[in-house]
């Protein structure tokens, strides 16, 4: 992971993008972080009551890079990640309860309990899921821009992988299309430096960085220090810019780190790496500690109100799973629904012929 | 009423939709300045302009899953596949995003895309160019499947199959392109699900999609002329959703029925008629439900000999003969 100088750091302070926050927003970039931890650590905490079927990937230790880069996003810009989705959609403005219950299976989750960890979905917030297979959404990603140019939005698409899905081929179709065809689309690579158990080295080949394979797709790429939410704003706000007014595409790679398994259900969480690398992450360079020393340097915070940030997120996240919990689960007359819009819209086409074939 | 080739009644039923709604496009290999591989886009991009017929590069995965995400957004792309056996690059677009979507979001996303291109064997191009994957393509619940047999029916199925609010897989038969039928030039639409009873009779049903069904059209003369027996010929036009009022009812009427498919037999589409067939119309048969598909094995080189491994009319009246 880079270091910022201290040098470095004042000096991404003070882009315009950083210099036109008010100190509400920067705050409530602490109080977005500490919803996603706290949203995470109380599902893990369900998980394992089993509450929840299936898999769970937790965002914890990463926060930063979706607080900071949808911070950045207007009315066209969209988003689409994979499958470790639940702090995008916070991120996003999906609510706690719509999430968690989500996770608990329930009717009231944001996909009805079809869906699941990794399919979380908000169209109406621009947000596009939640896609469970690896690097299988970085096309659909690329879709969502060529939408938007096709209609002549001004807009993008910020679409999120992890470093083990920049192996994939699709990723590298996608990225030829980009730029070939010009595409406001960002990828933005989330590299926590392990693909499951195999770790960056074991998996990818590579120069500089990941992003700079954008050097051969004839397309721009930077590379970040995800601990440092000025630093990730900074940076993606040129990318979105370049988006925005060249119709480009970049690729972002945002240096992370994930403080528990690939799931929950990771047997091998602390086998692949040592503790003491999990415990230096977590020690000195956690993004949410990092930004609330920033704030209070910066006079806008104290302890106290830290903490009652901390605490109000903590309260949600127990509220929103006691939500969760006592939701109804789906009827199971909704296995046939939300197949085909036709059959869903009673059409006449949805009407016509067989379109399931149990007894 | 003019004579038209299946290639044309395709291209007319993709200009007209272009010209119905600004948001549909063509998307594919050598679709737009070469003119289609198969020339089934011949003359569009000469119409319509780069924004409507794009050339790809050669990328399945990358274009399919471009479309599907665009179709999230409300356009309406008709991918054509050079063949589709080259959609096996694609299968995680296909199946996991354009067939799942709109299940895992709950709803809240739908994926109005059509996927077409020939997906037939015959003509000696091999193992990996002569795939038929209806039948599994149909296994998955979210996708539609639609296998027309004669350009009046590949003209008003594109039509619909592209207004259709879900994934369509679109498949065409290259032997096909260049027939000829009668194809009203006004406007008309077929439905998904509806299936035609392209030839009447009393004494067997033989069901099938695709070219099969003008292989069952000939086997029907044949029998006819030698051996007095007047077979009907159902084409089920759309795999799913599938028109089994009509098979049912030809069953009920002849008690007996050979399927024919072109399709490989293990799982085909055939096998899932076959099913129903036994379940709902079992006091109606008079004699054991055959099949006709194609022989169990890769698709062979030698034109010769590739040529015994698809079904023919002699094979569809030995079986005929076996019950009848």
């Amino acid at each position: 992971m880079a270091n910022g100088t201290v040098a470095e750091t004042t000096a991404f302070a003070e882009v315009p993008v950083n210099q036109a926050l008010t100190p509400e927003q920067k705050i409530e970039f602490l109080r977005e972080m500490y919803r996603i931890r706290r949203f995470e650590q109380v599902s893990m905490k369900y998980y394992q009551q089993g509450k929840m079927g299936g898999f769970l990937h937790l965002y914890t230790g990463q926060e930063a890079v979706a607080v900071g880069t949808i911070s950045l996003l207007a009315e066209n810009d969209h988003v689409i990640t994979a499958y470790r989705d639940h702090g995008h959609a916070l991120a996003v403005g999906m609510s706690m309860e719509e999430c968690m219950a989500e996770l608990f299976g329930k009717a009231t989750g944001c996909s009805k309990g079809k869906g699941g960890s990794m399919h979380f979905f908000a169209p109406d917030k621009n947000y596009w899921g939640g896609h469970g297979i690896v690097g299988g959404q970085t096309p659909l990603g690329l879709g969502i821009a060529y939408a938007l140019k096709y209609k002549g939005i001004k807009g993008c698409c910020l679409c999120y992988l992890g470093d083990g899905a920049v192996n994939q081929g699709p990723f590298h179709e996608a990225l030829n299309l980009a730029s070939l065809w010009s595409l406001p689309v960002i990828y933005i690579i989330e590299n926590n430096q392990y693909s499951m158990g195999t770790s960056l080295d074991r998996s990818s080949a590579f120069s500089k960085c990941l992003a700079a394979r954008a050097e051969g797709y004839a397309m721009d790429w930077d590379l970040i220090n995800g601990e440092d939410l000025y630093e990730i704003r900074a940076k993606t706000q040129i990318a979105v810019e370049r988006a925005h007014t060249s119709c480009r595409p970049s690729i972002l790679e945002i240096d992370t780190y994930r403080y528990t398994g690939h799931s929950v259900a990771d047997a091998n969480a602390k086998k692949y790496r040592p503790p003491e690398e999990i415990e230096r992450y977590q020690t000195l360079h956690d993004p949410l500690r990092l930004w609330k020393q920033r704030l209070i340097h910066e006079g806008l915070l104290d302890e106290a109100t830290a903490d009652k940030l901390d605490h109000q997120a903590r309260e949600e996240a127990d509220s929103a799973a006691h939500f969760a919990d006592e939701s109804p689960y789906p009827s199971e007359k909704e296995i046939f629904s939300d197949i085909y819009w036709e059959v869903d819209n009673n059409t006449e086409s949805g009407r016509r012929g067989r379109h399931f074939f149990n007894d | 009423m003019p004579l038209t080739t299946y290639r044309d009644a395709l291209k007319d039923a993709l200009a007209q939709e272009i010209e119905h709604d600004d948001n549909v496009f063509i998307m594919g290999e050598e679709v737009a300045r070469y003119n289609g591989a198969y020339k089934v886009t011949e003359g569009l991009w000469n119409r319509f302009g780069d924004k409507r017929v794009v050339d790809a590069p050669i990328s399945e995965a990358g274009f399919i899953g471009l479309a599907v995400g665009a179709s999230m957004m409300g356009l309406r792309p008709v991918v054509e596949l050079m063949f589709w056996s080259f959609a096996y690059v694609a299968f995680d677009q296909i199946i996991n995003n354009a067939g799942c979507v709109r299940y895992m979001s709950g709803g809240l996303t739908h994926c109005p895309i059509v996927i077409r291109g020939p997906a037939n064997g015959g003509t000696n191009v091999g193992a990996t160019h002569s795939h038929t994957p209806e039948n599994f393509l149909a296994n998955v619940p979210g996708l539609k499947v639609v296998c027309p047999a004669t350009a009046y029916d590949a003209k008003g199925l594109m039509k619909t199959a592209i207004r259709d609010n879900d994934p369509v897989m679109f498949m065409e038969n290259t032997l096909l392109y260049g027939e000829q039928w009668e194809v009203p030039e006004e406007e008309y639409l077929i439905p998904l699900g509806s299936a035609d009873v392209k030839r009447e009779g009393r004494h067997v049903s033989l069901i099938a999609h695709g070219r099969a069904v003008l292989t069952c059209l000939k086997a029907a003369e044949i029998l006819s002329a030698e051996h007095d027996i007047d077979a009907e010929v159902v084409d089920l036009r759309s795999i799913r959703p599938l028109d089994e009022e009509t098979i049912l009812r030809s069953v009920r009427k002849t008690h007996r029925a050979v399927l024919v498919e072109e399709n490989k037999p293990f799982c085909g589409v055939d096998a899932q008629i076959a099913s129903i067939i036994q379940e709902k119309a079992f006091d109606d048969l008079d004699a054991p439900v055959l099949r006709v598909s194609s022989l169990d094995s890769p698709a062979f080189y030698s034109p010769p000999i590739e040529k015994k491994q698809l079904p023919d009319a002699h094979a569809v009246i030995a079986k005929v003969l076996k019950i009848c």
